[in-house]
């Protein structure tokens, strides 16, 4: 399907890092089930490194792409790297995702600050709230109905 | 490949495809000029309209071919709303879960200056007689409802409908895109005063349709120009396409009961073996639908998903989910019939071929229920609502 990128189809039929990690350090979620889709990541860190990661996505091809790229992004990586992901920067990694699309990158790094924050908050790390906007929920913004 | 896509186009037979190839290179004549070569796609042109006719019970100048379905609805229902207008009656009746080509016309007539009824299509997808007569106004001019629904196929009291209107001297337009080919339609029998079809919906080829409307009625142009189709319909005519289509509907009109019967059969095996998977509802009135119609909503995944790992095991298939709509919310079909935003992202459309084998259903469930089992075991919703923290909206 011409729809996707080769890596997005690569990365949506080979999904890396599927699943759960039952202790994990830091749990984030994003989306909801209204909008159609809801990405869950799972964090173990040691030591300021992520040294594993695991997700769990209800959605589209783009988002349950977007979800592998972004944990591939951050695995083995410190955590002020896994911050600095950005949607921008999982959207270049898949070759692009079509405009109506790129909703499902946010997401990803979304669930990822989210599950950071998860971690500073259970370990009583003090942090920039300012680092960690809330997620807006009011509306499904993830294509528009004059697209 | 199995195409089970059957509600978005159909493949053309090979019948439909002869009867279209000597009007292409050879007979290229316009229908509108004077000497024998012309004459001649003009004769093929009225014996194909003639044919058209006697499928659908209709007289040969009650036939306007159109570019399709859209064209054949938007041009019914302007037709409608003008004749109306000249009454000084601005209200049109319709239902929520109609074709675009129909709710987004109606939209464009409410901006200026139409009111419009929408009607419930409850929960398994079918009006009622009763409502229309209950909905009729004095100022009613005009009701349009599709005869079968193309997400969920479910069949309308069409000729209860008509009966109603008809007693209420209000104009009865029916889309029967989906309908044309695979019910009986009788048109002075089941009192419908204007009909759509389009022919890649029965084997036909793109691009071509009708509309019907019953003697008497003036319909108002959509396109101006020449006076092609009584004047109604500028253009020169696609013979070659009219063609197609006139074999495509004699071939399918022939065969209707014995394609029914066949697959009804295979359609009902379908729903079988996909109600077994846990968490799944039918879509639409399970009687009530069209031979070929099978629409699912599965809880805790999306549809995209869905029919993209169902391709690549050769399955063509649709669905209702936002994503593959490419708009803000699912199918608004889906929620016309009651079933809430998450649950709506999870549908999947399969709309089997009078060629179907059984082997094929059996495949179709198999790989279904290894995808639906996949993408719920990755699914953080899913996992909700097995732990308890979401409720199922379905029965196990």
């Amino acid at each position: 399907m011409a729809l996707y990128s080769e890596v997005v189809m690569d990365h949506f039929r080979n999904p890396r890092n599927v699943g759960v990690i039952e202790d994990a350090d830091g749990i984030g979620e994003a989306g909801n089930p209204i909008c159609g889709d809801i990405m869950k990541i799972y964090l173990k860190i040691d030591d300021g490194i992520v040294t594993d990661v695991k997700f769990e996505t209800f959605g589209c091809g783009s988002a349950i792409a977007s979800s592998s790229m972004a944990t591939e992004m951050i695995k083995g990586k410190p955590l002020a790297d896994a911050l600095q992901l950005t949607n921008k920067g999982v959207t270049e990694a898949l070759e692009g995702l079509p405009a109506h699309k790129l909703h499902c990158s946010v997401l990803a790094e979304e669930a990822i600050k989210m599950a950071v924050k998860d971690y500073y908050d259970k370990n009583g790390i003090p942090y920039d709230k300012s680092d960690f906007p809330e997620p807006e929920e009011a509306s499904c913004p993830h294509s528009s109905p004059n697209a | 490949m199995i195409y089970a896509d059957n509600a978005a186009t159909t493949g053309m037979t090979p019948h439909a495809v002869d009867a279209m190839v000597p009007f292409l290179a050879e007979q290229y004549g316009n229908p509108s000029s004077l000497y024998s070569f012309g004459q001649e796609s003009k004769e093929a042109l009225e014996d194909a309209r003639a044919r058209i006719a006697a499928c659908l019970g209709a007289d040969p100048r009650e036939i306007t071919f159109t570019s399709g379905g859209s064209e054949a609805d938007n041009q019914a229902i302007v037709t409608g709303a003008a004749i109306g207008a000249r009454k000084g009656k601005k209200h049109i009746i319709s239902t929520a879960f109609e074709h675009h080509a129909v709710l987004h016309t109606l939209k464009a007539l409410e901006k200026e200056g139409y009111e419009v009824t929408l009607l419930d299509v409850h929960k398994n997808g079918v009006v009622t007689p009763e409502q229309v007569a209950e909905a009729i106004r004095e100022d009613t001019c005009l009701v349009t409802i599709m005869y079968a629904n193309n997400e969920i196929g479910t069949i309308q009291p069409i000729k209860e409908i008509g009966a109603v209107c008809r007693e209420k001297g209000v104009l009865f337009h029916t889309d029967a895109v989906q309908a044309a080919g695979h019910v009986h339609i009788d048109v002075k029998d089941q009192n419908i005063d204007m009909l759509s079809l389009s022919a890649h919906k029965f084997h036909g080829p793109r691009g071509i349709g009708v509309l019907y409307a019953k003697r008497g009625i003036m319909l108002r142009n959509l396109i101006y120009g020449g006076a092609q189709e009584r004047g109604k319909r500028a253009g020169t005519e696609n013979v070659a396409a009219i063609m197609g289509m006139a074999a495509a509907l004699e071939e399918s009109c022939s065969n209707i009961d014995v394609n029914a019967k066949h697959m009804t059969a295979m359609r009902d095996r379908l729903i079988e073996g996909l109600d077994k998977i846990p968490y799944a509802e039918l879509n639409g009135d399970r009687e009530r639908r069209l031979p070929g119609n099978v629409n699912f909503c599965f809880e805790g995944i999306e549809g995209e998903s869905l029919l993209l790992l169902l391709d690549d095991k050769g399955i063509c298939a649709s669905s209702g989910s936002a994503c593959t709509s490419g708009s803000l919310d699912p199918s608004h079909v889906l929620l016309a019939i009651g079933r809430p935003h998450e649950v709506a992202h999870g549908s999947l459309r399969l709309t089997i071929g009078e060629d179907i084998t059984e082997d094929q259903i059996d495949y179709m469930i198999g790989a279904v229920d290894e995808v639906v089992t996949y993408l719920r075991n990755m699914s953080p919703f899913w996992r909700d609502l097995t732990v308890g923290k979401r409720v199922h909206m379905f029965a196990e």
